[in-house]
């Protein structure tokens, strides 16, 4: 057993190392260091929770083997999961994170006592205010992030599902959620309790369903940031000073996250949450129907072009993602190196389908990170470069965002990839992106299609190399 | 007159977010996917409020509906805390620099 005090200074302790964890992440340098911060800190968090329990009979070998199995399926996973597949695996994890967070409400109003809360129909309303923001966060979370997985997933489909007055219905049942929370810090009475539970499961399903699937990287930025309050929530409930601290990095985290990803498209944060790109705008997509000239070439004409310059910046979007193209690109970069191209990547912030999504895959195909660089890194050399290679790229590279006020992506921030002196795009079709917009860069001059999937294209250029 | 604890929580909490505001705002771009698993990690740090309502009740009856949440609890943060910081070590054991060079 050990004082309450020396384990708030545990907690504190556990908190800080959390912070340092997440510094450590400036740079790829620290963040391994990082890493193990963060590791340190949780094994102190609950071996000091253990240890002050003080319950070492059979409870205590429960809770040994349901780490383990835990720990080993999370392990399990950790070394399995492809690194293409890190979208719906985050979303997975912050599901669990979620449905943790109600569980540990449910037992809290079901056992106050253990928590110094008050007892059973009789808790302080502070901590009753503060568990069901808890258990409605976390349950929002949990569907909210159950749906994120089945879209990036593919198991559901990723357009947005939308029906009529879908907004006004989660804006009641919000509304709705409050007066229960009212409700039951007047009345005491548990049936109110599992209806906030319930309502917060079916609200979580709600919110998500209207957002399509290149909203994604919005989606699991806000669903961490809400996992992050409901932890912060269920640590007000239990006093308990890591969980608040860390609720709160996690929260700021997400959150900032989203804004980055809504920059990133020039949307307000709002308008992602709300739903529906595509569905806004057909007008402007069905009106440049008519048959434009295309150049389109084959890998020994990309190959040559290639060959020839003097530097290439690579594009890479989700196309790459899904065609697993990354460890190919990385072969034909190695061979342009060979043949003394200096060669370099540009990353949009909103490629792929989650927050830095093609640096890990580019970091998995080892390609070294001091090569990769970001859009107000690399943007001006678009102009001074040879050869651009977009590849599975698409509404990130459209210029209309600079000149067409009536596009949906107006003010979007662009790869200035036009500017290259040439452009190779390997695309499958001609067919418009996700915002449902023709790119005006595939009918250019300079540009010369090569219509194939990702992976083989690539291929067949290292062949001709 | 004293204050009320909550106040001191509150404290830590808004600062907090403030630490986490200028500590994310620092991280890099390219590690922004290992930074939200792995704070998706530490969120697991809830297994300590799931561990005390699994065994702090405990009064010979250990399947208590709350002890049963609890136990719940421990075994979905459990699949988080070891998934979330070693598919981060994986991840962050990747990014590597230009090799010394070999032309």
């Amino acid at each position: 057993m050990i004082s309450a005090n020396l384990l708030a200074v545990f907690y504190l302790i556990s908190g800080v190392l959390f912070i340092l964890a997440l510094r450590g992440l400036s740079s790829p340098e620290s963040s391994r260091k990082g890493n193990l911060f963060g590791i340190i800190g949780m094994a102190l968090a609950i071996g000091a929770t253990i240890v002050s329990v003080g319950n070492f009979s059979t409870g205590f070998l429960y809770l040994i083997i349901l780490l383990l199995i835990g720990g080993s399926i999370g392990a399990f996973i950790a070394y399995k999961i492809p690194m293409t597949a890190m979208p719906e695996l985050v979303a997975g994890f912050h599901s669990l994170v979620g449905l943790a967070a109600v569980f540990v409400a449910i037992s809290a109003f079901l056992n106050p006592e253990i928590f110094n809360l008050g007892s059973l129909g009789n808790i302080k309303i502070a901590s009753l205010i503060e568990m069901s923001l808890g258990a409605s966060i976390g349950a929002i979370t949990f569907t909210g992030s159950v749906i994120a997985f089945l879209k990036l997933r593919g198991i559901m489909s990723g357009s947005p599902i939308t029906f009529f007055g879908q907004h006004y219905i989660n804006l009641i049942l919000g509304i709705f959620l409050i007066g229960l929370i009212f409700y039951l810090c007047r009345t005491q009475i548990d049936i109110w309790f599992w209806t906030i539970i319930l309502i917060s499961f079916l609200l979580g399903v709600l919110l998500i369903i209207p957002i399509g699937g290149a909203d994604m990287p919005v989606v699991i930025s806000m669903l961490n940031s809400y996992s992050g309050w409901a932890a912060a929530g269920i640590g007000f409930t239990l006093e308990n000073t890591a969980l608040i601290i860390t609720g709160a990095l996690v929260g700021s985290s997400g959150a900032i996250l989203s804004y980055i990803m809504c920059k990133g498209m020039n949307r307000s944060f709002f308008n992602v949450i709300l739903g529906g790109w595509g569905a806004t705008d057909q007008s402007s997509s069905n009106k440049s129907k008519e048959q434009k000239p295309v150049k389109s070439g084959n890998a020994d004409d990309a190959a040559f072009l290639m060959k020839n310059a003097s530097s290439v910046i690579i594009v890479p979007g989700y196309g790459m993602a899904v065609a697993q193209a990354q460890h190919a690109l990385r072969e034909m970069v190695d061979a342009l190196k060979k043949n003394g191209v200096k060669v370099t990547y540009a990353i949009h912030p909103v490629a792929g389908r989650m927050p830095g999504h093609m640096n890990v895959l580019l970091a998995e195909a080892n390609v070294p990170y001091d090569e990769v660089f970001e859009l107000e890194e690399i943007n001006n050399d678009f102009a001074n470069c040879d050869v651009a290679y977009v590849i599975g790229a698409n509404d990130v590279t459209n210029p209309i965002a600079k000149s067409d006020p009536q596009s949906p992506i107006y003010g979007m921030p662009i790869l200035d990839v036009e500017k290259a002196k040439s452009v190779l795009f390997v695309k499958r079709s001609l067919s418009p992106g996700y915002a449902g917009i023709d790119n005006d860069l595939f009918y250019r001059d300079n540009t010369l299609m090569l219509f194939a999937d990702a992976k083989k294209m690539t291929e067949d250029i290292i062949k001709s190399l | 007159m004293e204050i009320d604890p909550f106040i001191f929580r509150l404290s830590i909490f808004i600062l907090s977010i403030f630490i986490g505001y200028y500590v994310v705002w620092s991280v890099t771009p390219s590690l922004h996917t290992p930074l939200m698993s792995v704070t998706n990690a530490i969120s697991s740090v809830i297994i300590v409020g799931a561990i005390i309502a699994a065994l702090a009740g405990e009064t010979g009856n250990i399947f208590d509906t709350a002890n049963i949440f609890g136990f719940l609890a421990i075994i979905l943060a459990a699949v988080n805390i070891f998934g979330g910081f070693l598919v981060t070590q994986r991840m962050l054991a990747m990014y590597k620099k230009k090799k010394k060079d070999k032309k």
